[in-house]
């Protein structure tokens, strides 16, 4: 397939890996932000083929995994309300709340639907103006643009009976959380392609200058990571710190002017917490002033829901690339996809459900 | 058919029952209208005509293969077939991948109250038509209604009898170091198919499910005298799991290549699309089987005939590696089920 079968040849991954090779000299630490660029990390054992020199860590770009017990409670506490049609994207589903997840609940007699899009539950709400119809409305820049095009058709259309759970995050707040932790160790950065495909890589530059770190936009398929590897250890042992697109047959330096034109116009940057992180500032999305009618949390008056996330799930330093998921205590034993401690072990995009996935069941030291 | 040859050659009265009533399932005349002038006009068969209530089969002295299946699937027709070829080949498809004849068929259907009566009968024709293409026959069966709400349209439990005409032993215990891994075609194509059509997604061209029986091929492998040591067919959980359990009942580690696994380009763009990897994905006309190297060449000849046959992957030793795959780009990891049901990611 196109712009697939190129990007897993085997020939050229060997190139990559050769090139790694001969300019490596230091050791360096890098991350990758996306949990989707982790999980091809794993399924292709990319890491693997890196020269010792060079660790990949992995990143909390993975939507489910950083939403907030909170919000999944909050999800639950509504899906199970008797008039709510809840909608969501499929990988919610498996995501453990305090007590159940929305499996559960669905399977308990709750109206819990799988959608590809949040503008299919605007039509959902249109088929059914008994109910009110909720979506599930997670992820970073990425899935932005569709959550606020279905409120902005909702305003425009006068729906009333729909609205949305919202855990929107920002990766750029993100990367500085890490940078500025005390025990940070990465050195340099596989920023998300897909991000970067709505959002342009403009707000990088100044993350890059001020923390001295290489950024390097970067796509899905093992080539392209190698490539942006590459990138990386190229800027590493040069002493360069700066912003470079490996993923320049998706990504412009501008990003989708009409999908970051929606955002800006339907949401406002908040404050938001990050599951196993906790608060960063300004690190999220919620709906402008201009479209509050449609926050769930307000309509349906569950701002009183708090929950501690609970202490046995390491995932807050995995997300955070201070461990491997099999150097936790639990993994593989305690938490598996059929009894998760934390959403790292359900999400397809999850570090942990990678490791479980594709690599060996045992822990390692 | 549209419906003007339903209302012409469908036996009920459709102008009395355009939809199928609680009382179909009651035990009285209606009931007795439905088998006769629908189920048996259409099945009908020496079986069927003993009008008994277990049929009597006359079966040479041989072992006999025996299996059942229950088939919910919704939407009831999709792409490349619909809820009777599951329910004849996925049967079918059990008895002869324990290398048995498949004949015997019995056919029990709960209906839901209210299931147009057109519908009813262009699955009752197509049970046939595919029992007709498997070569075998309905021999007994029930009707139950439920009420509305109750069942999604039609649920049908089919189970098979086939005869075993040869003396090989073909189990997951008889596979041995060495053995090749053959699959007669590409694969993921039903469960996209199934997935497309419920989900309402428009790929650009419609993805037909591999729906098929595959007693034929594997008659014609058997009477080659290619010495199968295991077969499995690809069902839900796909490619993966069958060789998972085969890895773990067997306890020798396969080895599977990537790069010679067949997926069809708009399969694979679906998969790539919805964050599936069809390794996963469902599929109701493939097979694995298990067969030493020294037949290789036959093998593919004959699965070639029917479908388009490839090795895919190698017993190698005794251990507890389970399976592996040897990946596009050089590397080795694991195989393993999934938990539960790939669900769409959300990036």
């Amino acid at each position: 397939m196109k712009f697939i079968d190129e990007y897993r040849d085997a020939e050229a991954v060997k190139q990559y890996v050769n090139q790694i090779n001969k300019i490596v000299t230091g050791n360096w630490n890098i991350m990758e932000v996306c949990g989707g660029q982790t999980h091809s990390i794993v399924k292709f054992g990319i890491d693997e083929l890196l020269p010792k020199e060079i660790t990949l860590i992995h990143g909390p770009g993975c939507p489910v995994c950083v939403t907030p017990l909170e919000q999944i409670d909050k999800a639950i506490e509504l899906a199970s309300r008797e008039n709510v049609i809840f909608c969501s994207f499929g990988d919610m589903l498996r995501v453990p709340g305090s007590k159940k997840d929305l499996l559960s609940v669905k399977a308990e007699g709750g109206d819990v639907r799988i959608l590809y899009s949040p503008v299919d539950a605007l039509k959902i709400a249109k088929e059914n103006p008994n109910k009110e119809v909720v979506f599930f409305a997670v992820g970073f820049e990425t899935t932005a643009p569709a959550n606020a095009m279905a409120v902005y058709q909702a305003k425009e259309q006068g729906v009333k009976n729909f609205s949305i759970l919202i855990s929107h995050v920002l990766v750029p707040p993100a990367i500085e959380a890490i940078l500025s932790s005390p025990s940070n160790k990465v050195q340099a950065f596989l920023a998300a392609g897909h991000v970067c495909t709505i959002m342009g890589y403009e707000e990088y530059y100044p993350i890059a200058e001020k923390y001295k770190v290489p950024i390097v936009v970067t796509g899905f398929e093992p080539v392209d990571i190698l490539q942006g590897v590459y990138m990386c250890v190229k800027q590493l042992e040069e002493g360069r710190a700066e912003v470079e697109n490996q993923y320049s047959r998706v990504v412009s330096r501008d990003g989708n002017k009409y999908a970051r034109d929606i955002i800006k116009k339907v949401f406002t940057l908040s404050n938001r917490k990050w599951r196993g992180i906790g608060e960063i500032n300004k690190s999220g999305l919620t709906l402008s002033e201009d479209y509050m009618e449609y926050n769930a949390e307000e309509k349906f008056n569950l701002n009183d829901i708090k929950v501690d996330e609970p202490k046995q799930c390491v995932s807050g330093k995995i997300l955070q690339g201070l461990i491997k998921p099999n150097q936790c205590e639990a993994f593989g034993t305690l938490c598996t996809p059929e009894h998760p401690l934390g959403a790292t072990m359900v999400s397809s995009e999850g570090a942990c459900a990678a490791y479980y996935k594709y690599r060996s069941k045992e822990k390692v030291n | 058919m549209n419906d003007k040859d339903f209302i012409l050659s469908c036996p009920i009265p459709i102008s009395d029952y355009p939809n199928v009533l609680m009382a179909h399932g009651g035990g009285g005349k209606m009931m007795q209208q439905l088998i006769e002038k629908m189920f048996f006009a259409v099945f009908g068969n020496e079986y069927l005509a003993q009008r008994t209530d277990s049929v009597v089969l006359n079966l040479e002295k041989s072992k006999i293969a025996y299996t059942t299946d229950s088939y919910v699937v919704k939407p009831l027709f999709f792409p490349g077939g619909d809820i009777a070829s599951l329910a004849i080949n996925g049967t079918v498809n059990d008895l002869a991948m324990s290398g048995a004849r498949p004949l015997y068929i019995s056919l029990g259907m709960i209906i839901e109250e209210g299931l147009p009566m057109e519908t009813l009968w262009r699955i009752v024709n197509s049970i046939k038509e595919k029992a007709d293409k498997a070569g075998v026959e309905i021999v007994t069966g029930d009707t139950k209604v439920v009420d509305k709400g109750k069942g999604d349209g039609i649920f049908i439990n089919t189970s098979g009898i086939g005869v075993i005409e040869h003396d090989k032993v073909i189990s997951p215990y008889e596979i041995i170091e060495g053995d090749l891994i053959f699959i007669n075609g590409d694969i993921g194509r039903h469960g996209i198919a199934i997935m497309a059509k419920r989900e309402g997604l428009g790929f650009e061209s419609e993805i037909e499910s591999d729906c098929a029986p595959l007693n034929h091929v594997v008659t014609d492998l058997l009477n080659t005298g290619i010495e199968i040591h295991c077969m499995r067919d690809l069902t839900r959980g796909g490619l993966v799991s069958a060789l998972v359990e085969l890895s773990t009942a067997s306890g020798y580690e396969f080895v599977i290549y990537e790069k010679d696994v067949p997926v069809r380009e708009d399969v694979n763009g679906a998969c790539e699309l919805l964050g599936f990897d069809p390794m996963f994905v469902a599929n109701e006309g493939r097979f694995i089987s298990f067969i030493p190297e020294k037949y290789s060449d036959a093998a593919l000849s004959i699965l070639n005939k029917h479908g388009e046959g490839k090795i895919i992957g190698r017993v190698e030793k005794k251990n507890n590696e389970g399976v592996t795959l040897a990946s596009r780009i050089g590397t080795k990891r694991i195989l393993d089920m999934i938990s539960g049901e790939q669900l769409p990611r959300i990036c």
